[in-house]
């Protein structure tokens, strides 16, 4: 059985057992589920056409040049520096990196992709500073980087 | 919900413009993208459905309540679980790690918290098991927990310790 079989059968299961514990709050989830949704698409359709035009004019050969294995460290580097600044859906980044990684590109900067992008985020470090503090927050994301590019070679090497 | 459709609208375009310049490579682009369109569009839902019920069934109240009084090296590892179940960006979550500061939780398990939140949460691993292997989607996991219990701790000596230098410096 596939993963997208088991899945749509844990969330039915799941929706199944909250619809019988609790009714209303079950239809208040499924609301929050829908507007999430309709929220997330037109990222999701941005980078499938992304996703597409990558594949279709970048050849594999510039790809693996840039975030491959013979990249060496710059290219780990330059995707996790890529990874801090951008700032997309994490649910969103996994099909980018399958598709990066399906052209070329190393699981170490796939990896350090991933956990950058999720764990970093530039974008929301003022908001961070705010909530947190200076010394928190700069700390937080400046060992998330180190921590990132140590996974990602860690994962390079057992996968 | 206006600005919502220029961005794909102009990504979408900028395709079109693309594919007509070089049709040759209109079939790798179209069918790429259909191939991941169908896979995405097969799990959304339901990863959305598990989240929409999170948010609902577990409230941030809760979590907070939990983590505040927790201690310990116990208190990181919660510190994960709770952070891996809510759902939603991380900006959502710094408000609740401001609110667990207040409360007085130790360092390491906030930090811990916002790390889980960040890239271990259960709807998004899914996403990751789906689309690039149960072999990367565990190493990635389980590496990431053994990094985020280690950083928590040793945020929490640094703040500790400059707080401390800080104090001496007063007197």
């Amino acid at each position: 059985m596939n993963t997208t079989a088991i899945l749509n059968i844990f969330a039915f299961g799941c929706l199944i057992f909250a619809f019988i514990k609790d009714r209303t709050k079950t239809k208040q989830a499924l609301t929050v589920a829908l507007k999430s949704f309709f929220h997330i698409l037109p990222t999701v359709l941005i980078i499938i056409i992304f996703i597409g035009l990558l594949l279709g004019f970048v050849p594999q050969s510039q790809i693996s040049e840039v975030v491959g294995e013979q990249a060496g460290f710059r290219g780990v580097l330059i995707v996790a520096l890529l990874g801090a600044f951008l700032h997309i859906p994490s649910l969103i980044s996994f099909p980018l990196a399958a598709s990066l990684l399906k052209s070329g590109a190393s699981v170490t900067s796939v990896a350090v992709f991933i956990t950058t992008l999720t764990m970093i985020g530039v974008v929301t470090l003022p908001l961070e500073i705010k909530e947190l503090g200076k010394k928190m927050a700069l700390l937080r994301n400046g060992i998330s980087f180190v921590i990132a590019i140590i996974i990602g070679i860690v994962m390079g090497v057992i996968l | 919900m206006k600005r919502d459709a220029i961005i794909p609208g102009i990504t979408l375009i900028i395709a079109i413009i693309l594919l007509s310049i070089f049709p040759d490579r209109q079939e790798a682009v179209i069918t790429t993208s259909w191939d991941f369109f169908i896979e995405m569009i097969l799990i959304l839902p339901a990863v959305m459905i598990l989240m929409g019920l999170f948010s609902v069934f577990v409230p941030k109240e809760m979590v907070v309540k939990y983590l505040g009084k927790a201690a310990g090296i116990k208190a990181v590892f919660l510190g994960i679980l709770m952070g891996s179940l809510p759902t939603g960006p991380l900006y959502v979550a710094f408000p609740m790690a401001s609110a667990l500061l207040k409360k007085g939780a130790k360092i390491s398990c906030i930090i811990a918290f916002l790390s889980a939140w960040a890239c271990i949460k259960i709807p998004q691993e899914m996403v990751e098991l789906q689309f690039l292997g149960p072999r990367f989607m565990a190493a990635r996991l389980v590496l990431t927990i053994i990094f985020v219990v280690i950083m928590g701790i040793l945020i929490e000596r640094l703040i500790e310790w400059s707080d401390k230098k800080q104090t001496n410096l007063r007197r």
